[in-house]
């Protein structure tokens, strides 16, 4: 397994809002991608966004902007 | 064969569907069901096809469209969802079984049913709609068109009816959508349902609902939802809440790509060829001895759409010769429209409709026309 970084993990309540959280953030050039959500943040399934914690500022402005609701925004170790 | 049933479903789609369709079949997985490549591609393409159709119904919110089979289960899940006993819901004879099958069961729980008639030429007075409407009346549930005569209700004028006296407004638009302008917000529409393999000219299997923000409607169905396993209730957040499983992925990718061909060949021209034959046809047959025509045709807006009778033929027999001899596709008998049948006083001898694609063409309009005057002159 490769060696786990600090990551910016952004979760969603539905698989809707995880899309539009990818197509947003391409749109914008904000780096990231979609991972399945860490066991460290929830035992459930799901997408999540996985960024550099640096981007937290601008994600939460650009969600905002965007409409796109989060369950949660967290730092963890990926 | 002519094909002339597309109130049915429509049988010629732009060819990019298919294409969509078996492209999706060799490459998508399934949707929010993990985050390789597979699952993320079902997961685009289908939120891709929300947006599309957000904003062709003018919705707030891709959230807001939820994906179903077809027109009869987003009808189930909105008329069974929103309806409580001691409820009263108003709707009219114009409407299909599936509204109308839906609605009779709720009235064996306990709901209070008003079905409103309709005038000689099958129209729906407004009018009437607002005088039936009572204290407990929770929602008018009216289609756009009628699936036999190809009238319209004016649902801006119903949507205002149903705002002023706060009661939901569910439309049926089966017949319309993709060749009539709907737009949710301004209509003060509440749930829109909708079907893809008609006047979308996508894959049967395909179909959805809008459901306004604010309004609550109770699933018919729990199950997998790729989020939340441990929660032993299904997930509240729409659209999620009404979309139970695994959805059709690779149909869901076919209706994209017919939506994106209606977005740039555009739905004005597509209803303007469409009736254009209509009336062409229309005109070609109501003055053959013999031949009554149904329905309303001096209103400006109609669906493609004209039923008819020759004498008192069968309109089975009639359907079978035209398509056993002039190898034209139409489709007779009661259209699962029952209650408009019994107003138009065609219930035992049904009624041959004739409904158009933009991609038929006036020679095979002309053909029909022909076949039909040969038909009423035997």
């Amino acid at each position: 397994m490769r060696k786990k970084e600090l990551k910016l993990i952004v979760t969603f309540h539905t698989t809707t809002d995880a899309m539009a959280m990818e197509k947003m953030c391409k749109e914008q050039n904000i780096s990231g991608r979609l991972i399945p959500v860490p066991r460290a943040i929830s035992a459930g399934c799901g997408l999540s966004w996985c960024a550099d914690p640096k981007q937290s500022e601008i994600i939460s402005t650009e969600m905002k902007r965007a409409g796109i609701k989060a369950q949660a925004l967290q730092e963890c170790m990926v | 064969m002519i094909y002339m049933d597309n109130a049915a479903t429509t049988l010629h789609k732009p060819p990019q569907v298919a294409k969509a369709i078996v492209q999706a079949l060799n490459s998508i997985g399934n949707a929010g069901r993990g985050a390789t490549e597979a699952s993320l591609g079902a997961s685009r393409v289908i939120y891709d096809t929300r947006e599309k159709l957000c904003r062709l119904f003018g919705g707030e919110s891709p959230n807001r469209i939820v994906f179903t089979a077809n027109s009869t289960e987003s009808l189930n899940i909105a008329i069974k969802g929103i309806l409580n006993p001691g409820d009263h819901v108003i709707t009219t004879v114009l409407e299909h079984n599936s509204v109308l099958r839906p609605l009779y069961e709720c009235r064996e729980r306990g709901i209070e049913l008003t079905i409103l008639g309709c005038d000689g030429k099958g129209n729906i007075s407004c009018e009437n709609i607002e005088s039936a409407v009572k204290e407990n009346t929770r929602a008018i549930v009216c289609t756009h068109g009628s699936n036999l005569t190809g009238n319209m209700i004016d649902i801006s004028a119903v949507g205002a009816i149903a705002e002023k006296h706060h009661v939901l407004f569910v439309v049926d638009a089966s017949q319309t959508a993709g060749v009539f302008p709907v737009d949710v917000q301004k209509m003060k529409i509440d749930i829109l349902c909708f079907t893809g393999h008609k006047s979308l000219r996508g894959p049967q299997g395909t179909g959805g609902m809008y459901v306004r923000t604010g309004v609550g409607v109770r699933p018919l169905l729990s199950g997998g939802s790729g989020v939340d396993t441990y929660n032993i209730h299904h997930p509240k957040e729409m659209p999620t809440a009404l979309e139970a499983g695994t959805l059709n992925g690779h149909g869901i990718a076919g209706l994209n790509a017919a939506l994106s061909y209606l977005e740039e060949i555009g739905m004005d021209s597509v209803r303007a060829q469409e009736l254009s034959l209509m009336r062409m046809f229309y005109e070609g047959i109501c003055g053959i001895p013999g031949v009554k025509v149904y329905g309303d045709f001096e209103t400006r807006q109609r669906c493609p759409i004209v039923s008819f009778n020759i004498g008192d033929y069968d309109s089975s027999e009639v359907s079978d010769e035209l398509f056993s001899v002039y190898g034209i596709a139409t489709r007779p008998g009661a259209h699962c429209a029952p209650l408009m049948h019994k107003a138009l006083g065609t219930k035992d001898q049904g009624a041959v409709r004739f409904s158009f694609s933009h991609y038929n063409t006036e020679e095979e309009v002309q053909t029909a026309i022909e076949a039909v005057r040969k038909l009423a002159e035997d």
